[in-house]
């Protein structure tokens, strides 16, 4: 296998474009990620959406967006893998290079929200789940994690308010981020004020939707000519594992066992341990979904991923900096694009471009992406050069 | 609503139908044909006995599309007693709130009206406190 570097990325703010369409924000993270490297083109196209067959009418992403971008004849495909497909986009594209198959590849994560009823669109967030024996019973995606975070407040005897910490954080992190959706901070009197959705996630639990596209351009390492002074952002480890799709079929409902597994086989591949992840980039689509992570992946034992937050160790200059530019929680939650959001942002501070939040030189980055409630789990780590 | 879809799972939606592994004896709901404990094949049928607890729960404020009429409503994890845990809402709680470790038996209950598409109802299980 190939070595592979980031050499571009693009994004758009997480917001309502009303006035624009699912190809036009798509085409414009595709166009900014290409502009900054300077190519014009690449090889092959592999665009992470989660919801357009239903929320768009449209599906075939791959040949939609090649064409409304001037990539006519390239290789295009639309890939699906719930709340993960924009790290399942990025790694498919990884793939395609690293195996020597192609020797460039654009990856982007698209979701454009707002054209359905958010009736329909909580209707739609549940297809991540199991639709004979979650969803059916009248479950939402939002139930499904509220269920998962009630049991784990009872095991652990944590309160609620121990979670605020993660969207503080989150919140103050995102007003740094002219790309989150949220770009004002917010205290503990305003978390405990929130209106409940599922008790106990409440408002300021969980991650707002939005439209919003993400991208990056990957090429062979050893293809860049490397200019003095240029930091350069290649890949390391990639893995994704999955889990049962329905939360109740698992031994135990309130640990990430995909998480474990592909951040073990990741820690592996870039041959280094937790201790060498200078930032992380993790899938807080709700608090208990942060606390989680953090625990599958050995920034805290099982049961004290509250800890993390309340010690103020997932802060831009704590121990395990975590939502760096704002997380799911404030930058935003357009499905398909999240994962490709994670990775920009590890770029970005791998880089040294994350603007006020930059963590103090980092060398490895971690992004992961959580797709329905813990069955599929994509972990990528980055290394700066 | 896709009739064949619901139809097809009537047996697990009225009577908690699941089944058995002959290799080691595993109680698996809903029905998977591949035990998920051993993983030999495992198509016995089992009559679950539709009692259980409940292992978590949240209340629905907010629903899915086909539900809005209905809320709010609790809906929970049950751990039925031969093992496995099922997703289900409660029913007939009355002033009782729902809480972790409350014993609960399942009942049919109409789970679903589709109002646009010639009144079709979907029944199916709910669970209600285990009257004392
Ligand atoms: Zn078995």
């Amino acid at each position: 296998m190939r070595e592979v570097a980031v050499i571009g990325i693009g994004q758009t703010r997480v917001e309502e474009h009303w006035d624009k369409s699912l190809r036009e924000i798509a085409g414009e993270a595709v166009l900014l990620a290409l502009q900054e490297c300077g190519l014009e083109q690449a090889e092959s196209l592999y665009v992470g959406n989660m919801m357009s067959g239903s929320a768009n009418r449209q599906q075939h992403l791959g040949s939609y967006i090649a064409d409304w971008v001037g990539m006519r004849y390239t290789e295009g495909y639309h890939i699906e893998a719930a709340c993960s497909s924009g790290a399942a986009a990025f790694r498919s594209a990884l793939m395609a290079v690293a195996s020597g198959s192609v020797d460039s590849a654009i990856a982007v994560g698209v979701e454009k929200m707002t054209d359905s009823p958010g009736g329909e669109i909580t209707t739609q967030l549940a297809t991540a789940a199991d639709a004979d024996w979650e969803a059916d019973m009248g479950l939402s995606f939002v139930a499904i994690n509220a269920l998962i975070m009630q049991r784990y407040l009872h095991e652990y005897h944590w309160s609620k308010d121990d979670f605020a910490g993660f969207s503080i954080n989150a919140h103050a992190n995102g007003a740094h981020n002219p790309f989150a959706r949220f770009q004002e901070p917010i205290n503990k009197a305003g978390y405990q004020k929130a209106p409940m959705i599922a008790e106990p996630i409440n408002l300021l639990d969980a991650s707002p939707m939005g439209d919003g596209a993400a991208a990056a351009v990957l090429i062979p390492l050893d293809n860049i000519r490397k200019q003095a002074g240029q930091k350069l952002v290649k890949v390391v480890a990639s893995t994704a594992a999955t889990d049962t799709i329905a939360a109740h079929s698992r031994k135990n409902p309130i640990w990430l066992s995909a998480a474990e597994k592909s951040v073990k086989q990741a820690y592996n591949q870039a041959g280094i341990s937790p201790n060498d992840i200078g930032v992380f980039e993790l899938h807080d689509a709700f608090t208990i979904m942060a606390a989680l992570s953090l625990e599958a992946c050995g920034f805290a034992e099982p049961g004290q991923g509250p800890r993390a937050a309340i010690e103020e160790q997932i802060c831009p200059k704590g121990r395990i900096p975590i939502s760096t530019r704002g997380g799911l929680k404030a930058r935003g939650h357009p499905v398909g694009a999240t994962g490709m959001y994670q990775i920009v942002e590890v770029v970005q501070q791998l880089r040294g471009e994350a603007g006020e939040t930059q963590v103090e030189r980092p060398v490895y980055g971690m992004s992961q992406n959580i797709g329905g409630s813990g069955s599929n789990i994509i972990t990528h780590i980055f290394k700066s050069e | 609503m896709e009739i064949p879809r619901h139809w097809r799972l009537k047996k697990q939606r009225y009577g908690l139908v699941g089944e058995v592994c002959p290799h080691c004896d595993a109680k698996i709901f809903p029905p998977r044909d591949v035990c998920p404990h051993c993983g030999g094949e495992a198509k016995t049928a089992f009559n679950f006995s539709g009692r259980g607890e409940v292992y978590s729960y949240t209340v629905m404020h907010d629903a899915p599309a086909g539900f809005d009429q209905n809320t709010p409503y609790a809906v929970a994890l049950v751990k039925l007693e031969e093992g496995p845990v099922v997703t289900a809402q409660l029913t007939d709680l009355g002033e009782e709130q729902p809480r972790i470790g409350m014993p609960v038996e399942m009942v049919t209950r109409k789970i679903r009206e589709d109002a646009n598409e010639r009144g079709m109802l979907i029944y199916g299980y709910k669970f209600r406190p285990v009257l004392r």
